[in-house]
């Protein structure tokens, strides 16, 4: 996948941050140091520098460690949260500084699907009032009974009884919940789908019904994912890039093809040897030691640090920068850079 | 005698149009220290299944038939009372969506100190220790400045593993975890998978993982059950089930594997979709579906009976399960 340098990419992040403040009391934030009382307030560095652009057409998926801040750079895209620092742009225009009212053109254009099937849909809705609003906002011309077929459609295309249109969503399994999801996402007819986790739910065989069904709607209407997702059969499978992402920030950025042959960070080693294999029961993989870095006090130097086999003087002090890689990849990796990893 | 024994259990739900079978027939046992894994369509009974074992299903769900020995006790007619003592302390469950356990009112803290003092005589900065420990086992960073946290403040995965955590605090004999690691990312799924498994051997508590991943079955399951629609379809020792699937539904479930075909291609699913509870079919449940029904098929369902190294549900397993099918190997 290369970009041409003068196409604006469809969505560009710049230095994106996000802290969440940890104490909320007055109370909470005196601590007693030294002798006195003092205020100190903490926060949880969930996004720290994230830099990223998204080419239409493509499915750039993000990995990570849960709770790196994959779910908060999401949120932050489709406005549900404001960026503490660094900025959102969609088709060249920035929008993180936007009101909600001026936002809502774009809304149509951009959907976000859940990581949590049990929150994304309204409890008091029946599943056929949740997928006639977006069908009826779009074809504001159809019938009563267009509309009613329509949704029928819909719930057939991700394997959904029709005929249980009527019900509420705590009758629907956790797998069903999360298939009507993607199917209202899909309705609005949107350029762009922010995908947390869409299909972490399902088992393999509605997995493929739906990934087939994400795959055609990207080459028939050329639709643009930013897919997060923690199962790398399903990245190798339906991402063109992937992002991965340690404690808010980047660590590896590549082409799919070129991560799965030849990872480059220690994390992303690490990542891809965990993976669970169907024919083998002896797991193998690399196991991560030392302490896990917590996004409420950053470590110094590089985020892996605590972590990695190959850190020394220098990662513990210095932040490493993403540089690109022969082969395109960008990597941020004091011994990446420096050639003294052996894999 | 084995830690859970169940019989025929039968599950309805009283709907409005009449009554629909969730569970129909199903039968396992698990012993101590035995991992026992269920695979199966979305919608087949697998939450169903924990609900039922953990005796929390609610109205309109009701258990028609069937039995259910947890120790050699009748646990279908406890009284709540009794059960509500062997919830949580001898028998848990970690719930596909957290926040069943989980409280949105209350800190993590606060929920953990809850559980354990409504069990055991502890102080609360006992209980806090406790917690604290039990954090740091699911791989919690900073689990004291976590256990003043609301669950809202959590990323999905941390929220998964914090009920894994409360599951933990109680140590019970049988833990029954559905989709435990959905939300976590492989290098912390495979160390809870290894504290999972840690505590099968050294603690022999008994363990029914509810999972769609079957590299994660693979690797944890000494047996795994398939449903589909309400049955059980397959049952035997897993390294069979996956190495030489019998029923045509495991064969199509192991080939949609997204390493089963090349990037970007169209994945290899089961054509059709499962049917709803009140259009279940009077024959094979899986007919409509399968390449290989006959009339057979549909008319009658099929008895589970044991077939090469497993037992299958299908009228045709003999005729179908010739030679492998292309495409099997990873
Ligand atoms: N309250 C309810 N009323 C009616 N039907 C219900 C109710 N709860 C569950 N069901 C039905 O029972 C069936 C089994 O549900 P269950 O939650 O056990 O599925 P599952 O195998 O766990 O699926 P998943 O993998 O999607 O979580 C589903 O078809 C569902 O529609
Ligand atoms: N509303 C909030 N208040 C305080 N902290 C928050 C809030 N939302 C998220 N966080 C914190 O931000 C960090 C990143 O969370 P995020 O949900 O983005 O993780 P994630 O990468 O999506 O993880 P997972 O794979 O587990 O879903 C976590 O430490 C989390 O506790
Ligand atoms: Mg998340
Ligand atoms: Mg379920």
């Amino acid at each position: 996948m290369t970009m041409s340098a003068n196409e604006t990419p469809l969505l560009e992040l710049r230095k994106l941050e996000k802290r969440f403040e940890l104490d909320q009391g007055f109370l909470e934030t005196l601590k007693f140091r030294g002798g006195k009382f003092v205020r100190e307030k903490r926060d949880v560095h969930a996004v720290n520098g994230v830099s990223l652009q998204v080419t239409r057409g493509e499915a750039l998926c993000v990995v990570g460690e849960s709770g790196c801040g994959k779910s908060t750079v999401a949120r932050l895209i489709a406005g549900l949260l404001t960026p503490s620092s660094g900025e959102i742009h969609y088709e060249g225009t920035r929008i993180d500084d936007k009101s909600r009212h001026d936002l809502l053109p774009m809304r149509k254009k951009m959907q976000m699907i859940f990581q949590n099937p049990y929150a994304s849909l309204n409890p008091r809705m029946t599943i056929k009032q949740a997928l006639e609003e977006p069908v009826r906002y779009h074809n504001r011309a159809l019938s009563r009974g267009d509309v009613e077929a329509k949704v029928a459609d819909v719930m057939q295309s991700v394997g959904v009884d029709p005929s249980w249109m009527g019900r509420y969503p705590h009758e629907f399994s956790g797998g069903q919940r999360q298939r009507i999801a993607i199917a209202r996402a899909l309705t609005v007819d949107p350029e762009f789908i922010i995908a947390d986790e869409p299909i972490s739910a399902l088992d393999v065989s509605i997995q493929a019904q739906v990934l087939n069904l994400m795959l055609e709607a990207k080459e028939q209407r050329g639709l643009t994912y930013l897919f997060i997702t923690h199962d790398l059969s399903v990245v190798q499978h339906f991402g063109t890039r992937v992002a991965v992402l340690y404690l808010g920030s980047v660590c590896e950025l590549s082409d799919t093809a070129t991560l799965f042959e030849n990872p480059k960070h220690p994390y992303t080693k690490a990542l891809l040897s965990a993976v669970p294999q169907l024919k083998d029961d002896k797991p193998s993989h690399i196991r991560l030691k030392g302490e896990i870095p917590t996004p409420i006090n950053l470590p110094q130097g590089c985020p892996f640090q605590s972590r990695c086999a190959h850190a020394n003087a220098r990662c513990m002090s210095e932040t490493p920068r993403p540089l690109t890689q022969p082969d395109g990849s960008m990597v941020a990796c004091h011994g990446v850079e420096e050639d003294r990893l052996l894999s | 005698m084995s830690l859970l024994s169940v019989r025929d259990l039968t599950v309805k739900f009283a709907m409005r149009d009449g009554n629909v079978t969730a569970l129909n027939q199903v039968s396992f046992d698990l012993a101590r220290g035995e991992r026992l894994g269920i695979v199966g369509e979305s919608g087949a009974g697998k939450s169903i299944t924990g609900f039922s074992l953990m005796n929390l299903l609610s109205s309109p769900g009701y258990i028609a038939d069937g039995t259910i020995q947890f120790q050699g006790q009748d646990i279908v007619n406890l009284p709540d009372a009794k059960m509500r003592n062997i919830r949580g302390n001898r028998m848990a469950m970690i719930f596909q969506d957290p926040m069943v356990t989980l409280n949105p009112v209350l800190t993590i803290g606060q929920q953990m100190v809850e559980t354990l003092k409504a069990h055991r005589r502890l102080s609360k900065a006992e209980a806090e220790q406790i917690a604290i420990m039990k954090l740091r086992q699911v791989y919690i960073p900073s689990p004291e400045e976590r256990l003043m946290q609301y669950p809202h403040e959590l990323s999905g995965g941390m929220r998964q593993r914090i009920v894994i955590a409360i599951v933990l605090l109680l140590d019970p004999e049988l833990i029954i975890a559905d989709e435990p690691t959905t939300a976590l990312d492989v290098t912390i799924q495979a160390d809870i998978m290894e504290l999972l498994l840690e505590l099968c051997q050294s603690a022999k508590v008994g363990l029914i993982l509810i999972t769609h991943d079957l590299g994660v079955v693979s690797q944890m399951t000494d047996r795994t059950l398939v449903m589909y629609a309400g049955r059980i379809i397959e049952a035997g020792s897993t390294r069979e089930i996956i190495n030489d699937p019998q029923h045509p539904y495991t064969q199509g479930l192991i080939n949609a594997l997204p390493q089963q075909t090349a990037p970007g291609q169209r994945l290899k699913q089961i054509p059709g979709s499962m049917p709803s509870l009140t259009a279940v079919p009077k024959g094979c449940p899986f007919e409509p579906r399968c390449a290989f029904a006959t009339d057979v098929c549909r008319s009658t369902p099929p008895e589970i009976v044991r077939h090469a190294h497993v037992e299958v549900a299908c009228h045709e397993v003999n005729r179908l399960h010739a030679p492998q099918q292309e495409g099997q190997s990873a």
